[in-house]
């Protein structure tokens, strides 16, 4: 097990990392999401010793690493431009750390074609890894990260890079691999997709500080604050100015809608605001919310739709796709679950 | 050639720690240490063989000091006329490629590259040697190259420092020219010495091609200020102690020895006055010795500005066009290529007599005009002027000048908005580096040269081999004022040069 304490780290003036702590379980993989400059990489950086952290350490199994220099960690980075080694071939790159073993040239070589073979590169072994299209030197720095049989993987945006087909396809066969493996795993990216798709648990970082840890479906339906449900892309935020408390248990929005939400909201908070989430909703006479249809995208079973509920205020939905679509410029009624609003802090000051 | 291997060594020797040390840290004054070092480049061999008389010479400033201190009756480091003479200056001379050439490769590699093999399990060391070593070897081994054709080729050096005892096919060439008037000696030696250079410069050129090959990624060079532990701080002192010494020291010397007077001029025995003294530059305003000079040291000054000027336009003026052509790939410019960068692999000696045997007979007699010098001037500046133009002119996006057509501008136009723009510092920096090279050249000078049209270079030389307090320190005040002119055109080279990695 993996343990994360109170990391801490600046860079001249500039504050990278603030007190982070977590833990990873074994066989675990977390993610860590956020937006690039959070200070993600510096935390992979100081996870691997590559980086001196200010204050906090880094402990596997309850052991301290602090004087532990990188390469006896036995953890694998796998950086974000793959930094493939330009003058060694794909054998060679896949090689280099299962040579660092000391190991025989044979079971070095039993070794490079076994994981080639597993990410489906086995007939490229003597390529020049310059010559290689984007995906397959992502598949040959992975097939280097994972020869020497690290005991934590670290993925640095590994898909950042590829076109989005690409990117779908490469995260399911990393699902596969990672799964198989029963690897400890953590995975950095700014994409929410492929966090939620890969990890167990996901991490979220803003500005050097860990603003929430948990599994994704915990996170989508509780974000603790505006930034992570923002990131997730719940923009359906309402600021404070627009609520007013209405005595059936929710808060009026307009004259004619109504949101559903608990009261009070929660001592804690600061700056409460209410967060409507999309989900739910269905399109219907004696919906207590109304507006006007201003967008609508088709998406199978369900449609999106944009409404504008007041001059200050347009919120999302994903409502199931009814037989009659209503046009843009109509006025429509939804229904709103009774869980369909939560408390959420305002962090974006 | 034993010499110029031994050469390279040595100036490998000092100048890798020195490519590290400016590759991956920033420290206070680095700027300024880069330019510093760069001005042995760019310094005439007369100035460099001067400097050295006056740092390890028999009345240098070491030996000097340690005849004072110890109370000795000679000098106690005979280097004069020893290999070690020439090597140290040869390393004095050419650190500075090894220190831009890696360097600069060495910045542009990916830091990654070597945390990624430190996370796979490689100790430091390793790392070293199975990444960086590797990944540096083109930039290494082509480095080496060029510094092993400047030490193989080199001529005032050994001429000054080296005496009889050792000679380079240069010296010998202008041996068999001057004093035995045996041309077709040299000629031969010529020939041999034009096959050596030109098959090592056309393994550079190839060399140089391959470390053109993308490093890929790392596009900004990330030099990060790192926390520096006692160790590594040491480290870092001790390399720029060493260099400080090897390449600043005996540009303080000469410039010193230029103001200090040690012992009395000849015919002056009965006041001995020694101390600072700006004596040796109102000397230079004197023609003393009617004798050897038609014409006053300052004279010569003047001489070689008129030189500079008239290289430095001529060679832009064969320079552009050629680089011009060069831009547009086809066949006859990949069969002019080689043609054009001959003179790099020429040495100026051959050159000068090239040019003896050509213009000595009619119908070109020329040996008596004052153009020939700076018309052997602009062959040896030429390939250095094209190898300036050249990067920043294949850098113009071809876009660009469609987008400009497009805008509607004619050809003329698009020239004078776009490429002149572009190119215009990179014409900068190249007449300034002729205007340089004109000012110091001396192996193609003293074939050529005669007593009426005397360079400052040549001046020197001469100086040098008079003896006496005052020729000495002639020799040291012309030398310090080329020093100074030379340091300052690298320092505006520098601040003008467009941001590309430096060639040579």
């Amino acid at each position: 097990m993996l343990e994360i304490i109170d990391i801490s780290k600046s860079y001249e003036s500039m504050e990278a990392l603030n007190q982070i702590s977590f833990s990873v379980a074994k066989g675990e993989i977390i993610s860590i999401l956020g937006p690039s400059g959070c200070g993600k990489s510096t935390l992979l950086s100081i996870v691997a010793g590559l980086t001196i952290p200010d204050t906090g350490m880094i402990r596997w199994n309850g052991i301290s690493l602090t004087s532990v220099p990188p390469h006896l960690r036995n953890f694998g980075l796998m950086f974000q431009d793959n930094a493939l080694f330009p003058h060694r071939n794909v054998y060679g790159n896949v090689a280099f750390g299962l040579k660092q073993l000391r190991l025989d040239p044979a079971a070095i070589d039993k070794q490079v074609s076994a994981i080639l073979n597993m990410v489906g590169m086995k007939d490229l072994a003597n390529r020049d890894v310059l010559s290689l299209s984007g995906g397959e030197q992502q598949r040959v720095a992975l097939a280097r990260t994972i020869a020497p049989k690290p005991r934590l993987l670290m993925l640095d945006e590994p898909l950042g890079s590829l076109d989005r087909n690409l990117r779908e396809q490469l995260l399911h066969e990393l699902r596969q691999i990672l799964t198989k493996l029963e690897q400890t795993v953590i995975y950095v990216t700014h994409d929410q997709d492929e966090a939620f798709a890969i990890a167990d648990r996901v991490a979220i970082m803003n500005a050097g500080q860990l603003i929430q840890i948990g599994r994704p479906r915990d996170i989508y339906e509780h974000p603790v604050s505006t930034f992570v449900a923002r990131f997730l892309g719940l923009t359906n935020i309402l600021e404070k100015s627009i609520v007013s408390v209405d005595k059936s248990n929710g808060v009026r929005i307009s004259e004619k809608s109504l949101i559903p939400v608990s009261q009070p909201p929660p001592k804690h908070m600061k700056n409460p605001r209410i967060l409507v989430r999309p989900r739910g909703a269905q399109l219907s006479e004696h919906g207590t919310l109304s507006g006007i249809l201003a967008g609508i995208s088709f998406r199978g079973a369900l449609v999106d739709l944009k409404i504008i509920v007041s001059n200050e205020l347009q919120l999302k939905f994903e409502v199931p796709t009814p037989s009659l679509i209503p046009k843009v410029g109509t006025k429509i009624k939804l229904e709103l679950p009774s869980d369909a609003s939560i408390w959420i802090e305002d962090d974006s000051l | 050639m034993w010499q110029a291997t031994l050469s390279t060594i040595l100036t490998l020797a000092i100048g890798l720690p020195g490519a590290y040390l400016l590759a991956h840290y920033n420290f206070w004054g680095k700027s300024i240490l880069r330019a510093i070092t760069a001005i042995p480049f760019v310094l005439p061999t007369v100035v460099v063989a001067a400097s050295f008389t006056s740092t390890l010479g028999p009345n240098g400033w070491i030996n000097r000091t340690l005849i004072t201190w110890l109370d000795l009756e000679t000098a106690p480091i005979i280097l004069n006329h020893t290999l070690w003479a020439i090597l140290i200056a040869h390393v004095f001379y050419n650190t500075t490629i090894i220190l831009r050439l890696v360097g600069d490769y060495w910045t542009l590699m990916d830091p990654k590259m070597i945390k990624a093999a430190r996370c796979l399990g490689a100790t430091q060391f390793r790392a070293f040697l199975g990444i960086t070593l590797p990944l540096l070897t083109p930039a290494i081994v082509s480095a080496a190259l060029l510094v092993f054709i400047f030490n193989f080729t080199s001529f005032g050096v050994i001429l000054i420092l080296g005496g009889p005892i050792f000679s380079t096919l240069e010296v010998a060439i202008y041996r068999q020219t001057i004093n035995f008037f045996d041309l077709e000696m040299a000629a031969l030696l010529s020939v041999i010495q034009l096959i050596c250079t030109l098959g090592l410069t056309i393994l550079y050129a190839r060399l140089s091609r391959k470390t053109h090959r993308p490093l890929q990624t790392n596009r900004l060079p990330s030099i990060r200020r790192q926390q520096l532990n006692w160790k590594k701080r040491i480290s870092i002192v001790i390399v720029i102690t060493i260099l400080i010494i090897v390449l600043v020291v005996p540009l303080i010397t000469l410039a010193f020895s230029s103001v200090y007077k040690f012992e009395p001029d000849r015919g002056e025995r009965e006041n001995i006055s020694t101390g600072f003294t700006l004596n040796y530059y109102h000397e230079l305003f004197v023609n003393r010795r009617n004798s050897i000079f038609f014409v006053t040291p300052i004279e010569t000054i003047l001489f070689s500005f008129r030189n500079a000027v008239i290289t430095t336009l001529s060679a832009l003026a064969i320079g552009l066009p050629a680089t011009w052509m060069l831009t547009r790939k086809t066949r006859l410019t990949q069969l002019l290529e080689p043609i054009l960068m001959l003179p790099l692999g020429t040495s100026a000696v051959t050159l000068g007599l090239g040019l003896l045997l050509v213009f000595s007979r009619t119908p070109f007699n020329m040996r008596t005009s004052s153009l020939l010098v700076p018309l052997a001037h602009t062959l040896v500046a030429f390939p250095f002027v094209i190898r300036s133009l050249l990067p920043s002119w294949t850098i113009i996006n071809p876009q660009l000048r469609k987008a400009a057509a497009m805008l509607g501008a004619n050809p003329i136009q698009i020239w004078r908005e776009i490429d002149l723009p572009i190119i215009g510092r990179a014409i900068l920096v190249a007449g300034a580096f002729a205007f340089t090279i004109s000012i110091g050249e001396f192996g193609a000078t003293i074939l050529l040269s005669r007593p009426e049209f005397t360079t400052v270079p040549m001046a020197i030389y001469r100086y040098l081999s008079l003896p006496g307090a005052l020729n000495y320190g002639q020799a040291m005040a012309l030398s310090t004022i080329l020093m100074i002119f030379c340091g300052t055109s690298i320092f505006c080279i520098e601040a003008i040069r467009p941001n590309a990695i430096s060639e040579f």
